[in-house]
């Protein structure tokens, strides 16, 4: 079990170069260190102008998300010890601009965000005197799965439709939609389907599956983004033949 | 790689570096590979809808026209694209099937189907009509 | 041109989200800057895992959940703060869930609570065990809904902007470009959560350096109970991830290396083979972390190559109700531990987990320092005392978010005549900040300490010195070592000289404000010369009410060093007793 392990980290530093560079780092490799144990202890014991994110360390925020070995990956929960003897390549997320070293720009994905109306849509707000609004366990497990994104953006990373067209809403805007429009609460299916059925919408993709492999939390955006084009079609085939129907 | 050059820096304004998609994306990854082969696969499966209409058009209009039409299906160009077709349709259909439980959500008497099920059943339905097809053409 | 909000939110984190849409909604003309460091969703609400209480069920009342509140925080709550907890607490996470917020429900459709530590009846609003992950995306994307929310995502609060008595807006960094800019407000929330990472065991984020405590430290407001730091009970070992309190609530055990259920010793009451709420590991976390350091003294723990454990055991629960109700820890054990909690035991030790102190405000978030607000974590009310239960917090930073929110937009819609544009005083500010940034960070050369040395040994003295428990003498050594590394951190090395996404600053920034911190904890521990709640003086173990029952109150003079006074407590109708679990 060797003990130290080699990091090949990209670099960019827009300041003083057009491009990337790659630089090594050997770090200790203990087998409960993961990636990102790694990368702090370049920052903080071998060369302090490494720039990346981080915060929780525990799967849940999202912000660490990295390409380690060409595979998009949390670094807060990919381990060295399963990269031995390695090298270890880490680079930015792939399909984002890269601002530094091994942060990439995700205006982009929060604009998307937005314009999927991510809030519960209602024609009446029920007053708080009346309680909550029931909602079975059951009723529950429809939309629960689609609704435990960290927005890590590894999904946008493997998918090559968003790699390709940039304009592409990509996995996690879709799945988030679909969280809402299947919560027994959430009225506004209608509008977000106007949304998302434009060309760059559902219909940009073709199902290569891989956004759901690497998703850390099992949402299974390939999974949402499926059954959201079956029910927009139905939608569409609906309108078509009851002009004035069931809307 | 490297590009040893000044950048074009504009204080308080880094320019972000966007990395293009190379023309051969797809061979990068075996999923995209897979993908782009299943994508392609599509044209066989058209391929095979035009082989059966030529077929049906050859029965139509008698027997020597039908001798004919199997005569150039046993030519070797014929014969090679129709075997290259079929491991393609197989694929298609392994790949489609793999895939649906991802696509569709089933409930019977309001519990989910696994999506095990939902495959094999898919499989299963493809062998039954396999089989009676089969029976159909070389039975009787 | 700098950019001119009425109100300016720092953190957008589940407070700051909160009164910023407590804001938008109490005036929609008045526009609102939510200035945060990381983008909202990575705020560290988002780790919370157990849940947030809410008196709900009709067998529970507000008095009984105020009680075990002000009991839990060993009598040192503002009773009419805990009065307002209660009572508003029900309706904002009613709120939320018409928000969409997922919480878990019982068969027949209706909210579904849970046990917690230290309640008496079951009050627990839980989705799941992410409740805080929920909440904060609930919250979030609810704020999307606001066009009058304008966010600054990724932009570095560096100092707060006082003139004439009242605060004019903040100076922040914009991570992206390494601009320097002043963003002008009427009104200043501080939502930037506690400083768990001034202690090397901590489940909080590398986010958590209590950079809002400090700038209003250093503005002049003081801080409030400093010396109030929670362990929480479960933590893993190496990584100090958080084994929610919900584990034992489910029915967990704590036991020490011969398989005893250990807090049967501890005054806690008699092991049961089902949770006993107020009892044994539904006890409060001050009680249960203090007991964990008997047990090391007593050589009854469990060693491992990452120190000292016991070991928390889930296995007679069975799969189910893991898979059912706490499904994350199964997760977070496997990974992380490489153990599954069904079939094997977890190891835990108490690891900072809260600040129970903060900026001094009252009921509605306000500090005295005018335009000055403080909401959450970063904010000491103080509804929880010398120690907080668990599930308090969630509904903390919903109520004085909301409180802060609309005491801050009736202030600043109020103001509103009073300013045409920052005074010269102001600018001069800026100007200075923006210097000083440029020339100790950027510009600077040389430097023999190491960013990374410093924080060690930050983190290593107030773990030995203020953790658990205190003595005098440990505290007025880590008072003097901390003076020194402030001294120190004056000639600390920078090697990133860039402007682009410049971590490097950012972590220096962060080490300066927790430095500050780190002294206001020290400093109040030091003058507090009792036991109570999670301050534990082995020089005084006694609870003194007489010459006690106050909240510390720390000033920066202008020296840097540290003014202590104290201001009584609020009583209303729970007058101090003694505090009671497992009877």
């Amino acid at each position: 079990m060797a003990d130290r392990i080699t990091l090949q980290v990209a670099r960019y530093r827009p300041e003083e170069e057009a491009g990337v560079t790659y630089q090594e780092y050997e770090v200790p490799c203990p087998k409960d260190w993961v990636v990102l144990d790694g990368l702090n202890f370049v920052k903080d014991q071998l060369d302090g102008t490494l720039s990346y994110r981080w915060s929780c360390r525990m799967g849940i925020c999202g912000s660490c998300g990295m390409t380690v070995n060409g595979e998009p990956k949390l670094t807060c929960a990919t381990f060295l010890a399963d990269y031995a003897p390695g090298p270890v390549r880490v680079e930015p997320l792939r399909n984002f601009p890269v601002i530094r070293d091994l942060v990439v720009e995700i205006g982009d994905f929060m604009r998307k965000l937005t314009r999927v109306k991510p809030w519960v849509i209602r024609a009446e707000e029920k007053p708080l005197s009346e309680g909550e609004y029931r909602q079975t366990p059951e009723e529950m497990d429809e939309y629960k799965q689609f609704s435990m994104c960290i927005n890590c953006m590894l999904c946008y990373a493997a998918c090559p439709i968003y790699g390709l067209d940039p304009k592409f809403i990509g996995p996690a805007a879709i799945a988030l939609a679909q969280r809402y429009n299947l919560d027994t609460r959430d009225e506004g299916a209608p509008e977000r389907l106007e949304i998302l059925s434009e060309h760059e919408g559902i219909w940009g993709c073709t199902f290569v599956g891989d956004c759901s492999v690497v998703c850390p939390k099992n949402v299974d955006p390939a999974g949402a983004i499926q059954r959201y084009k079956l029910s927009a079609a139905l939608e569409s085939l609906k309108s078509f033949v009851m002009p004035r129907g069931s809307r | 790689m490297s590009e040893r050059l000044p950048p074009a820096y504009t204080e308080y304004h880094p320019r972000w570096l966007r990395p293009r998609m190379s023309t051969y994306w797809w061979l990068h990854r075996r999923s995209y590979l897979t993908f782009v082969l299943r994508e392609l696969s599509s044209i066989f499966v058209a391929w095979f809808v035009v082989y059966i209409l030529l077929l049906v058009r050859a029965v139509s209009r008698g027997e020597a026209s039908y001798q004919q039409f199997l005569a150039w299906s046993r030519s070797p160009l014929v014969l090679l694209l129709n075997l290259v077709g079929l491991l393609f349709v197989v694929f298609h259909a392994v790949t489609w099937f793999n895939l649906a439980p991802q696509a569709m959500v089933v409930r019977v008497l309001g519990r989910r189907v696994p999506g095990r099920w939902i495959t094999a059943s898919n499989y299963l339905a493809w062998a039954l009509v396999s089989a009676l097809t089969a029976r159909l053409l070389l039975g009787g | 041109m700098t950019p001119r909000h009425d109100v300016l939110l720092v953190g957008g984190g589940g407070a700051g989200l909160r009164a910023a849409i407590a804001v938008a909604e109490t005036d929609p003309r008045l526009s609102i800057a939510v200035v945060s460091k990381v983008y909202p969703m990575r705020s560290h609400t988002v780790s919370a895992e157990g849940g947030a209480a809410g008196v709900i069920r009709d067998d529970d009342s507000l008095d009984e959940h105020a009680y075990d509140t002000i009991s839990g925080g060993d009598w040192l709550c503002d009773q009419d703060a805990v009065e307002a907890l209660v009572r508003e607490a029900p309706q904002e996470l009613l709120r939320l869930e018409h928000w969409g917020c997922p919480w878990s429900r019982e068969p027949d459709g209706r909210i579904a609570v849970r046990p917690f530590g230290g309640m008496k009846q079951m009050r627990t609003w839980f989705a799941a065990d992410k409740t805080g992950f929920h909440m904060l995306h609930t919250l979030f994307q609810t704020s999307l809904k606001y066009t009058s929310v304008v966010r600054y995502d990724e932009w570095f609060v560096t100092k707060l902007l006082v003139d004439d008595g009242r605060v004019h807006g903040v100076v922040a960094i914009e991570l992206m470009s390494g601009k320097v800019e002043a963003i002008e407000a009427r009104a200043v929330i501080l939502c930037t959560g506690g400083c768990g990472r001034v202690f090397p065991f901590t489940t909080n984020a590398n986010i958590k350096n209590g950079d809002g405590m400090a700038l209003a430290y250093r503005a002049g407001a003081p801080l409030k109970d400093m010396e109030f730091v929670q362990y929480h009970p479960t933590g893993l070992p190496f990584t100090g991830i958080l084994i929610t309190e919900a584990a034992r609530a489910e029915g967990g055990y704590l036991i020490n290396k011969d398989g005893y259920r250990y807090l049967q010793d501890y005054n806690l009451g008699k092991p049961e083979p089902r949770p006993v709420l107020r009892s044994m590991e539904l006890g409060p976390r001050d009680r249960l972390s203090q007991a964990f350091v008997k047990e090391v003294e007593k050589g009854r723990t469990i060693a491992t190559p990452h120190g000292q454990v016991v070991h928390l055991d889930l296995r007679h629960l069975g799969a189910k109700v893991i898979n059912a109700k706490i499904p994350f820890v199964r997760e977070l054990c496997l990974k992380y531990q490489n153990l599954d909690p069904v079939r094997d035991l977890i190891p835990v030790r108490p690891v900072v987990h809260y600040m129970m102190g903060g900026v001094h405000t009252d009921m509605d978030g306000a500090t005295p320092l005018a335009g000055l607000y403080a909401a959450g974590e970063a904010a000491c009310v103080s509804i929880n005392g010398a120690n907080r239960l668990g599930s308090n917090s969630l509904p903390e930073l919903l109520v004085f978010g909301a409180r802060a929110g609309r005491a801050a937009a009736t202030y600043a819609a109020g103001s509103a005549a009073d300013r045409v544009g920052a005074s010269p005083a102001v600018l001069a500010q800026v100007r200075d900040e923006q210097r000083q940034l440029a020339n100790e960070f950027r510009h600077k050369t040389g430097g023999r300490e190491r960013l990374a040395t410093l924080r060690e040994e930050m983190q290593k003295t107030m773990e030995e010195s203020a953790g658990i428990y205190r003595s005098g003498d440990s505290l007025a050594w880590a008072a003097d070592r901390l003076r020194e590394l402030q001294a120190r951190f004056a000639d600390v090395r920078i090697e990133d000289q860039s402007r682009t996404f410049n971590t490097e600053r950012v972590a220096a920034l962060e080490l300066s404000f927790m430095l500050d911190v780190a002294e206001g904890i020290v400093n109040s521990a030091l003058r507090r010369e009792e036991s109570r709640g999670a301050h534990q003086r082995t020089d005084f173990p006694a609870r003194d009410d007489q010459r006690f029952l106050a909240h510390s109150l720390v000033w920066r003079n202008a020296d840097g060093s540290c003014r202590v006074d104290y201001l009584p407590v609020t009583i209303t109708r729970w007058p101090p007793g003694e505090r009671v679990y497992g009877r």
